[in-house]
């Protein structure tokens, strides 16, 4: 038997392995560390806020910033930020679960790719582009050929009617807002769920067709059960950039700090109120507070989020 | 020989880099630097005069269109040589955080609007008829009060969609302190601040996206700088001032506002909003800088460039600014703010500006 030559080259090994272990846990806590300030700082900015409005800032719709008689509420934005990202999530997630399904299981194979390059560059277009674009041809389109053709056909039918009933007609609104906001995560989504999709074993999707199983009982009773977790973890995803998207929502969302009623009616979100108010706003001041205030409250709502959708899925992570 | 050229070329960076040092240096070529941040409103006059000054009185302006309030933070905080602001500082507020303030030039904001078949400056409209247009309590542009002070046009029916600044602006500070000083219920209402809560409207950012919105939106009314609806031939309107009379947002009514207005007021704040005069446009504005009073020891240079740049543009930067649809202020205005530069001291408590 030869003697391994390797003995004096392995105390530096365990010396490199112990380096990598630290740097490894550096990085690991540093993420910690840099989440608890920021958390921190922001908590700290808004102090004033709270104290001066309380509890009821979270449903006030207030939104002064005239001297004498300055008064904050977020309920305007917060509300605007989750109606936007749920309406974008309804458009978006059936598309990108079709765009997902038709690549791994329909498409030809010379179209996958060309197909999936375009969704992975779709996902890389800066969002300033999405804004600018949603502004000169999306919002003309929802004005023109959407509100105007539909609005008052719409707005005529009983109880649900108020939704698209809408004085607004300069057609930047909370439906513009949440269209492009499908539009950018969708890419998110369906790379995603097209990933996970390929990572189900062949042989399961054989078995289910050898017992006769048609295309969309394979997808429901084979492939979305092995891949439940991932494709939520990219519905996620994709949530989390709505809820946090600044530039394309302001340039097509109207900016309003009113509640709206209706679909097209002009609103506002956090990001966008806080992208929009901060340049101006003096160090110090109540409405710089009740800026930061509007941030904390964005990362809580990402958090329940985030902490919501590990709830639902807690029995598989096991 | 491929060794030769690198080491020369290695010894001629490094020659480089040993003369930099010498060069900085006050000297004959050098440009002394110059930085300022605040309001985006006279961006483009300050980055013109920046562009002459290079040559004109050798300085090097590095001016950062953040905001006002960004530039009253950072003059505050003595990250800059001078602050910018739209709105005039109370005296209160300038004495605490020790800081000189004086106009530099004149701007005028104006209504644009989408109204088909109706030409430039053809629409007239009163102060009344303007705030209730942005109260919402005119929806219609074929409305009896808007018709009968235009019986010669044909006013369509359309929604009023009216247009606001979303991000927080000087225009938007000037225009709402407008509908506040001619409207009651405006000022009772919304009120005038660099962003107010509009009870009806879509917001966009900046001036672009306001006049965009007004250029999509058949029926919307909008207000902007004058210096951006011109360079873009945006349909702008009529308005009433004061004094009963119909003025069209020209040179000639800008330049009668400027000559009324009051400057012998704490920190050269004139109030031209509203102003009483037969020509007078109503929305006019001057646009304001911010100097410490007391800068330390390694800012003084930089405040003694910054008067430095402001005197020059005084002398030789009126033609750029009316050219870029500003209005430059009258001379005596001009002699009172150089005298008021006495105020600022160096640590040893001489004055820095001594011409």
């Amino acid at each position: 038997m030869q003697q391994p030559v390797t003995s004096p080259s392995r105390s530096s090994g365990a010396f490199g392995d112990k380096l990598f272990e630290w740097l490894c846990r550096g990085a690991g806590l540093l993420v910690l560390a840099i989440l608890g300030a920021i958390i921190l700082t922001l908590l700290v900015g808004a102090l004033p806020a709270f104290r001066e409005f309380g509890i009821p800032f979270l449903w006030s719709t207030s939104w002064n910033p005239v001297e004498g008689r300055e008064n904050y509420g977020a309920a305007v934005p917060v509300l605007g930020t989750i109606i936007t990202a749920v309406l974008a999530m309804i458009i978006a997630v059936p598309a990108a679960f079709g765009v997902a399904f038709y690549l791994t299981e329909l498409a030809p194979e010379w179209i996958r790719g060309p197909v999936g390059t375009a969704i992975e560059l779709l996902a890389a277009i800066p969002s300033i582009i999405f804004g600018m674009w949603g502004l000169f041809v999306l919002v003309p389109i929802v004005q023109n050929y959407i509100q105007l053709p539909f609005g008052e056909i719409l707005g005529s039918i009983p109880l649900i009617g108020f939704i698209f009933e809408s004085n607004n007609f300069a057609g930047t609104s909370v439906f513009a807002a949440s269209l492009v906001l499908a539009i950018m995560i969708l890419p998110f989504i369906a790379a995603t769920m097209r990933d996970v999709f390929m990572t189900v074993p062949p042989v399961y999707k054989e078995s289910a067709y050898g017992l006769g199983a048609t295309r969309w009982e394979v997808m429901r009773g084979v492939v979305i059960p092995y891949t439940r977790i991932s494709v939520v973890g990219g519905i996620m995803l994709g949530l989390g950039r709505a809820l946090g998207e600044t530039m394309a929502v302001t340039f097509v969302i109207g900016n309003a700090n009113r509640l709206a009623t209706s679909l097209f009616d002009p609103s506002t979100t956090i990001a966008s109120v806080v992208a929009m108010e901060f340049p101006e706003s003096l160090m110090g001041s109540l409405k710089q507070s009740s800026l930061l205030a509007l941030g904390f409250l964005l990362f809580v709502i990402s958090f329940i989020v985030l902490a919501s959708s590990r709830w639902l899925l807690r029995s598989r992570l096991k | 020989m491929e060794t030769l050229v690198n080491r020369r070329n290695l010894f001629a960076l490094a020659a480089g880099v040993a003369t930099v040092p010498l060069v900085s240096r006050p000297g004959f070529a050098q440009l002394a630097a110059l930085t300022g941040a605040g309001a985006s409103f006279p961006r483009p006059v300050y980055e013109r005069w920046g562009q002459a000054a290079r040559e004109g009185a050798g300085i090097q302006l590095n001016y950062q269109s953040i905001g006002s309030g960004g530039g009253i933070n950072q003059i505050s905080n003595r990250t800059v040589d001078f602050g910018a602001s739209d709105a005039p500082l109370p005296m209160e507020q300038l004495r605490e955080r020790s800081l000189l303030q004086f106009p530099t030039v004149m701007g005028s904001v104006v209504l644009i609007v989408n109204l088909p078949g109706v030409a430039d400056n053809a629409l007239k409209l009163t102060p009344e008829v303007v705030a209730d247009l942005f109260l919402g309590r005119i929806t219609r542009w074929n409305d009896a009060k808007i018709a009968e002070l235009n019986r010669d046009l044909r006013l369509p029916n359309l929604p009023v969609s009216p247009a606001y600044r979303a991000d927080a602006s000087g225009t938007t500070f000037v225009f709402t302190t407008y509908l506040a000083r001619v409207s009651e219920t405006w000022k009772s209402g919304p009120g005038a601040a660099v962003s107010v809560q509009w009870p009806v409207g879509n917001g966009a950012r900046g001036n672009e996206g306001v006049a965009n919105a007004v250029r999509n939106t058949p029926g919307a009314i909008g207000y902007t700088e004058n210096a951006y609806a011109t360079v873009n031939r945006l349909i702008t309107t009529q308005l009433r001032n004061k004094a009963g009379n119909f003025v069209s947002p020209t040179m000639a009514s800008f330049q009668a506002a400027a000559s009324t207005a009051d400057w012998a007021q704490p920190g050269f704040a004139a109030d031209m909003v509203d102003l009483n005069g037969a020509d007078v446009w109503p929305i006019v504005t001057p646009t304001f800088i911010l100097l410490p009073t007391n800068p330390v020891a390694d800012r003084v240079t930089g405040s003694r460039n910054a008067m430095r740049f402001f005197d020059w543009a005084y002398k030789n930067g009126a033609e750029a600014a009316r050219r870029l649809e500003y209005i430059p202020l009258p001379d005596a205005v001009h002699a009172q703010i150089r005298a008021s530069w006495s105020a600022v001291k160096d640590p040893s408590g001489a004055a820095i500006w001594t011409a």
